[in-house]
C-alpha cells in the first residue's frame, strides 16, 4: 500500500469535506461610501468568507484528497507524470521573473536571455533551427504549429486542403488541425501497431498540407520507417509534425528534426519535468526548421550584438516577417518556462540522456513483470497492455486500492481494454516492483471484485452518468435542488 | 543515490539496480532498447552542460537581475494585486501542484472540489449559470466566445464585433481562433471610452453573430451603457460577450443583469504579474451547455451515496469527439484556478469589493493629481475608471514615457500625446513619486 486515503476521515468518519459556501458565506452590499454610483454597480455580492485559518484547513484536507506524484507512482501513458524537481519552484517564485508583459524590451534583458537561451537549448534538443515559447499548452503548440504549415503553404500560393493523423494519436491533433480549418483524414494503423505505408500512400495527396505523428507512438513503439514516411510526404509536398507528447523516450538518441519531421511542439510539463499542476498550467513551445522560421508567432526572442550592452548581447521581440500572428495574449506561461529551463540546464546532455535511457528501461522492466498481455513491442518510454477479459476501466479503480495510481484506460483503441503505462525514469526499481503486484494482484481478481472497487479512496466509485445526465456545476446548482 | 552516479539526478538506478532490470528484460545494455534505425541515430551532443542545483538557481538570478527595477503602472488586462501569502503556500502542497488532471475523480477529490468551488464563484461574480475550470488567458477565452457563437447560433452570419480600443493581444488571438470558421472580425468605434451606442445601432446586423464588450474598457472606463448593449445584440440575436475581471465584477453591474450570454476575461488575482501568465475566464448561459470548450467539474454520487465530483460532459471534448470537439483545450490552467479561488477565498466579498472600490479611488485620486500637472490632462475620458486612466501630455508621450522609466516608472504609451497609467493595490504607496516624475518630465 503506497498511498491510502481511508487513513484519514473528519469527526464523523466521513472522508469528506464541506464546500466553502456551506462552511461561512456572506452577502456585502454596496454601502453610502462607494465611490461609483448606484446605476453602474451590482446590488449585492455572496462569496465565503472563511478566516485563514478555516481556509487553511480547507485546503490542506482537499490536498490530502488528492494524488499527486509525490503521492506515489503515477504512471499514466502519453501524460509523462514525473517528479518535479524543487528547486526551480523557488526560481519561479522569484520576484525578479515576476514583471509586466508590456514593458520594454530594454528593461527585462533578464527575461528575454532566459527566453532567448530557452528557444535555443530546445532547438538543440529537437533539432530544430528555430522555436517559439509562446503556445501556453501542448494543443496550443499544435495550433500554433498548423498555423505555421498553414501560412507557408499559403505563401506558396499552394492551397492545401487535409491534415492527415494515425487512428493512434492524441484527440488534440484533430481537433487542433480542424481549428486551422483543416479536413482530417484518418490513418488506420498497421498490423504491428505503426504506421502502414501503403494506408499512407493512399491518404496522401496534393491536398495533404501536413502529416501529424508521434514517434515513439502512443503505443510506445518506434515508427522505423520514419525515413521513408518523411519521404512519402515531402513528395505530395506536405510538412511533418512531431508531436512532442512522448519526446521523453528520445532524448539524446534521436531528434525530431533529424528524422525529417519539419514543425514541431514540445511538452514541457511533461519532458521537462514542470509541474502539471493539476491540469495546467503547461507550455507547448513549437520548433521549426529554417524555411518556416519567418512564420513563427509574434514575438520572438533574438539576440543582438551591442558593444552598449552588459556582455555584449542584448535581446530583443520582434515580429518574424510572416508571421502567424498571436496565439496567446502575451508571451504564454512564462514561469512555466522558467522551470523547465532551469531543469534543462540542472541535466545537460548526460542528465536528458540518462532520463530517456532510464524511462524506457523502465517501461521494459515494467512490461516485463506485469501478467496482463502486452502486444506489439518493442516498448519505448511506454507500453500498452491488454486487459484481456476483465474491464480496464474496472481494473483501474481496483487499482487504486493497492495504493498506486492507474494507468491511462481504453486508449488507444488498437489494443482492447488498454491499459497505457508508463512510468517515467523517476521510478524506483522497487517502486515498480510494488506497481507490477498491484498490477497483477488485480489481473488475478474476478469481475466482482473490481466492479466494488475502490474502496480506500476519498470517495468511492462516482456515478459518471448522473453527473452528465442532470449537469449540477456550482454550489448554487446544489442549493437550488435542496 | 544518482542514476549510475552520473546521469540523471532525478532517476533513482544505482548501476547494480541498473544491471539487474537489463537483465530481467535480456539486454545487454541501454542503448540496446532504443528500437531506433541508426540512420536518423542522433550521435552528438546537444552541448547543454550541467550544472548544480545551486548552480542553477545562481545563474537565473544573476540573469534576472538584468531587468531593470522599475515601478510598474502598467495594465492593459494584466494586472498586479498584492497575492496573500497562503495562496502560494497551500496551493504549492505537493498533492495539488504535482497532479494530473482528474481522470482518477476517486483520488482527485480535493483538485475537484477546489475546481468545483471556482466555478461557483464566477457564477456569482457574473451571475451566469454555467462556468468552465479555466482558459489559457483572456484572449483565448474570446476566441472560443466566438467560435461558440458560431456554433449555437440558429441563423447563419459571419460577423464578430469588437471595439476599436481593444488589447492588441486579445484581437489578434481571435483573428487566428476564427481561422477554421467562416466568421470575421471587425471594430466599432468607441466615444469617449465607451462604446459609441449609435454608431453600433448603425453597424450590428442580422449577419452579426457576436458583439464584444469590456467592463472596464482597455482604458479603464467603466462602461455605462451595458444594458443597451445588451439590448442591441438580443434584437439581432448576436451573442453579447463581455469581458471583464474578478475584481471589476465585485462591484459593476452583474453581466447576467444586463443580458450577458458570455463572460470571458483575465482573472488578475491568484498570481504575481509573470510576463503575461495568467487564468482566461469563461462563462455563459446554460443553454450553451454542451458547446462550451474546456473542462467542466460536476457534482454526483458515490456509490456510498456521497456527494462526490468528478470531470463530466466530456463528450464535447477532443480526446472524444476528436476534430468535432468544441475545442481542442486539453491542459488548461487549473493550478491557476485553484490559486484564485484560494486568493477570493481569503479576501472573501467585503474584501474583494473593498479591493475594487480602492481601485476606483486610486485611479480617480491619480487621475486628479496628474491633471493639476503642468503639460498633462487627466484622465481623458469624461468616466468613471477603475485601476486606469488615460493622460494626454503636451510634449511626445513616447519621450515622457522614456524620461518616466530613467526616473524608475514604466508607464503605457498609446499613441503621439497619450498615455495610459494603471494604479491598484499594488503600486499605490507609489503615486506620490510617479507624480513628482511627471513634473519633472512633463513639462
Amino acid at each position: 500500500m503506497i498511498f491510502d486515503q481511508a487513513r484519514w476521515t473528519d469527526d464523523d468518519g466521513e472522508r469528506y469535506e464541506p464546500l466553502l459556501s456551506e462552511k461561512r458565506s456572506r452577502e456585502v452590499e454596496p454601502s453610502d461610501d462607494d465611490p461609483l454610483p448606484d446605476d453602474l454597480t451590482r446590488e449585492s455580492l455572496e462569496l465565503p468568507d472563511a478566516s485563514e485559518p478555516e481556509l487553511a484547513r480547507h485546503y490542506t484536507r482537499l490536498s490530502e484528497m488528492n494524488y499527486g506524484v509525490e503521492s506515489g507512482p503515477f504512471p499514466l501513458g502519453s501524460c509523462t507524470m514525473k517528479y518535479n524537481p524543487k528547486f526551480t519552484e523557488d526560481i519561479a517564485a522569484d520576484p525578479a521573473g515576476h514583471v509586466h508583459p508590456d514593458r520594454p524590451d530594454g528593461s527585462v534583458q533578464g527575461v528575454l536571455e532566459l527566453q532567448y537561451r530557452l528557444q535555443d537549448y530546445l532547438g538543440r534538443i529537437g533539432g530544430m533551427d528555430a522555436v517559439t515559447l509562446q503556445p501556453p499548452a501542448g494543443a496550443a503548440g499544435e495550433f500554433a504549429g498548423i498555423l505555421v504549415a498553414k501560412a507557408y503553404h499559403e505563401s506558396r500560393d499552394d492551397d492545401r486542403s487535409e491534415v492527415v493523423i494515425p487512428d493512434s494519436a492524441h484527440g488534440t491533433n484533430f481537433a487542433s488541425a480542424a481549428m486551422a480549418g483543416y479536413d482530417v483524414v484518418n490513418l488506420p494503423s498497421g498490423d504491428d501497431g505503426r504506421v502502414n505505408l501503403e494506408a499512407l500512400e493512399a491518404a496522401l495527396s496534393e491536398e495533404t498540407a501536413a502529416l501529424m505523428l508521434t514517434n515513439p507512438n502512443t503505443l510506445g513503439l518506434f515508427e522505423r520507417d520514419i525515413e521513408r514516411i518523411a519521404e512519402l510526404v515531402h513528395d505530395v509536398g506536405g510538412l511533418l509534425y512531431y508531436d512532442g507528447a512522448n519526446l521523453n523516450a528520445l532524448l539524446g538518441r534521436v531528434r525530431p528534426g533529424d528524422m525529417g519531421f519539419d514543425v514541431m511542439h514540445y511538452n514541457v510539463h511533461k519532458t521537462f519535468a514542470t509541474p502539471h499542476g493539476g491540469g495546467g498550467p503547461g507550455a507547448g513551445p513549437v520548433g521549426v526548421v529554417e524555411e518556416l522560421r519567418e512564420f513563427l508567432p509574434d514575438p520572438h526572442v533574438r539576440a543582438v550584438e551591442d558593444d552598449d550592452a552588459d556582455g555584449g548581447t542584448r535581446y530583443e521581440t520582434y515580429t518574424p516577417e510572416r508571421s502567424v500572428g498571436k496565439v496567446h495574449g502575451y508571451q504564454g506561461n512564462w514561469l512555466v518556462l522558467e522551470k523547465a529551463y532551469a531543469y534543462i540546464a540542472r541535466l545537460g546532455d548526460p542528465g536528458l540522456a540518462d532520463a530517456s535511457a532510464k524511462a524506457v528501461l523502465n517501461a521494459n522492466y515494467l512490461a516485463e513483470q506485469v501478467e496482463y498481455e502486452t502486444p506489439f513491442g518493442p516498448f519505448h518510454h511506454e507500453f500498452v497492455a491488454s486487459a484481456g477479459e476483465q474491464d480496464a476501466a474496472d481494473a483501474a479503480k481496483r487499482m487504486l486500492d493497492y495504493g498506486v495510481h492507474p494507468p491511462t484506460t481504453k486508449w488507444p483503441e488498437i489494443v482492447s481494454e488498454a491499459l497505457m503505462t508508463e512510468p517515467t525514469e523517476v521510478e524506483s526499481r522497487r517502486t515498480l516492483d510494488q506497481l507490477a503486484d498491484a498490477f497483477n494482484a488485480v489481473h488475478a481478481e474476478d469481475d466482482e471484485t473490481l466492479e466494488a472497487a475502490p474502496e480506500r479512496t476519498a470517495a468511492r466509485r462516482i456515478d459518471q452518468v448522473t453527473a452528465a445526465r442532470e449537469p449540477r456545476l456550482s454550489w448554487q446548482a446544489l442549493d437550488r435542488e435542496e | 543515490m544518482r542514476s549510475d552516479e552520473r546521469g540523471s539526478p532525478f532517476a533513482p538506478h544505482t548501476a547494480e539496480e541498473t544491471e539487474a532490470m537489463l537483465d530481467a528484460v535480456g539486454v545487454a545494455d541501454e542503448e540496446a532498447l532504443f528500437d531506433v534505425p541508426d540512420a536518423v541515430r542522433f550521435d552528438g551532443e546537444f552541448g547543454i552542460e550541467p550544472r548544480s542545483e545551486r548552480a542553477v538557481r545562481e545563474e537565473v538570478g544573476a540573469t534576472l537581475a538584468r531587468n531593470e527595477d522599475l515601478t510598474e503602472f502598467l495594465g492593459r488586462g494584466h494586472y498586479a494585486h498584492y497575492v496573500p501569502s497562503m495562496v502560494a503556500h497551500l496551493s504549492d502542497r505537493s498533492e495539488f501542484l504535482t497532479s494530473y488532471t482528474q481522470y482518477q475523480p476517486e483520488v482527485a477529490q480535493g483538485f475537484l472540489q477546489a475546481l468545483f468551488e471556482y466555478q461557483s464563484m464566477l457564477v456569482e461574480l457574473t451571475g451566469l449559470p454555467v462556468a468552465n475550470c479555466s482558459m489559457y488567458d483572456a484572449a483565448t477565452a474570446l476566441g472560443e466566445a466566438a467560435t461558440l457563437a458560431s456554433r449555437v447560433r440558429q441563423t447563419t452570419g459571419t460577423r464578430v464585433l469588437v471595439p476599436e480600443h481593444l488589447q492588441e493581444g486579445r484581437r489578434a488571438v481571435l483573428e487566428n481562433y476564427i481561422t477554421g470558421s467562416d466568421l470575421t472580425v471587425e471594430s466599432y468605434p468607441m466615444a469617449d471610452g465607451n462604446a459609441d451606442l449609435d454608431a453600433l445601432a448603425e453597424q450590428v446586423d442580422d449577419e452579426t453573430v457576436l458583439l464584444y464588450a469590456e467592463n472596464p474598457t482597455v482604458r479603464g472606463c467603466i462602461e455605462e451603457s451595458l444594458a443597451d448593449l445588451g439590448t442591441l445584440a438580443d434584437e439581432h440575436e448576436a451573442l453579447f460577450t463581455l469581458g471583464s475581471d474578478p475584481v471589476a465584477l465585485s462591484v459593476l453591474e452583474a453581466p447576467a443583469e444586463v443580458g450577458a450570454d458570455v463572460v470571458v476575461g483575465d482573472c488578475s488575482l491568484g498570481l504575481p504579474t509573470a510576463y503575461g501568465m495568467g487564468l482566461g475566464l469563461f462563462a455563459c448561459r446554460e443553454e450553451f451547455l454542451r458547446q462550451v470548450p474546456g473542462r467542466l467539474v460536476g457534482a454526483s454520487e458515490d456509490d456510498a451515496g456521497r456527494r462526490a465530483y468528478t470531470l463530466t460532459l466530456q463528450t464535447r471534448e477532443q480526446h472524444i469527439r476528436r476534430e468535432r470537439a468544441t475545442s481542442n483545450i486539453c491542459t488548461n490552467q487549473a493550478w491557476v484556478a485553484l490559486r484564485a479561488a484560494m486568493h477570493v477565498a481569503s479576501l472573501g466579498p467585503g474584501g474583494l469589493r473593498e479591493l475594487a472600490n480602492d481601485c476606483v479611488r486610486y485611479a480617480r485620486d491619480l487621475a486628479a493629481e496628474l491633471d493639476d500637472v503642468v503639460g498633462l490632462r487627466a484622465p481623458v475620458h469624461d468616466r468613471h475608471h477603475l485601476r486606469e486612466f488615460t493622460v494626454r501630455t503636451d510634449q511626445p508621450a513616447g519621450a515622457v514615457a522614456a524620461d518616466l522609466a530613467a526616473e524608475g516608472f514604466a508607464v503605457h504609451t498609446l499613441d503621439d500625446h497619450l498615455l495610459q497609467v494603471c494604479v491598484t493595490d499594488a503600486n499605490a504607496d507609489a503615486t506620490d513619486d510617479l507624480v513628482a516624475a511627471f513634473e519633472e518630465v512633463a513639462r
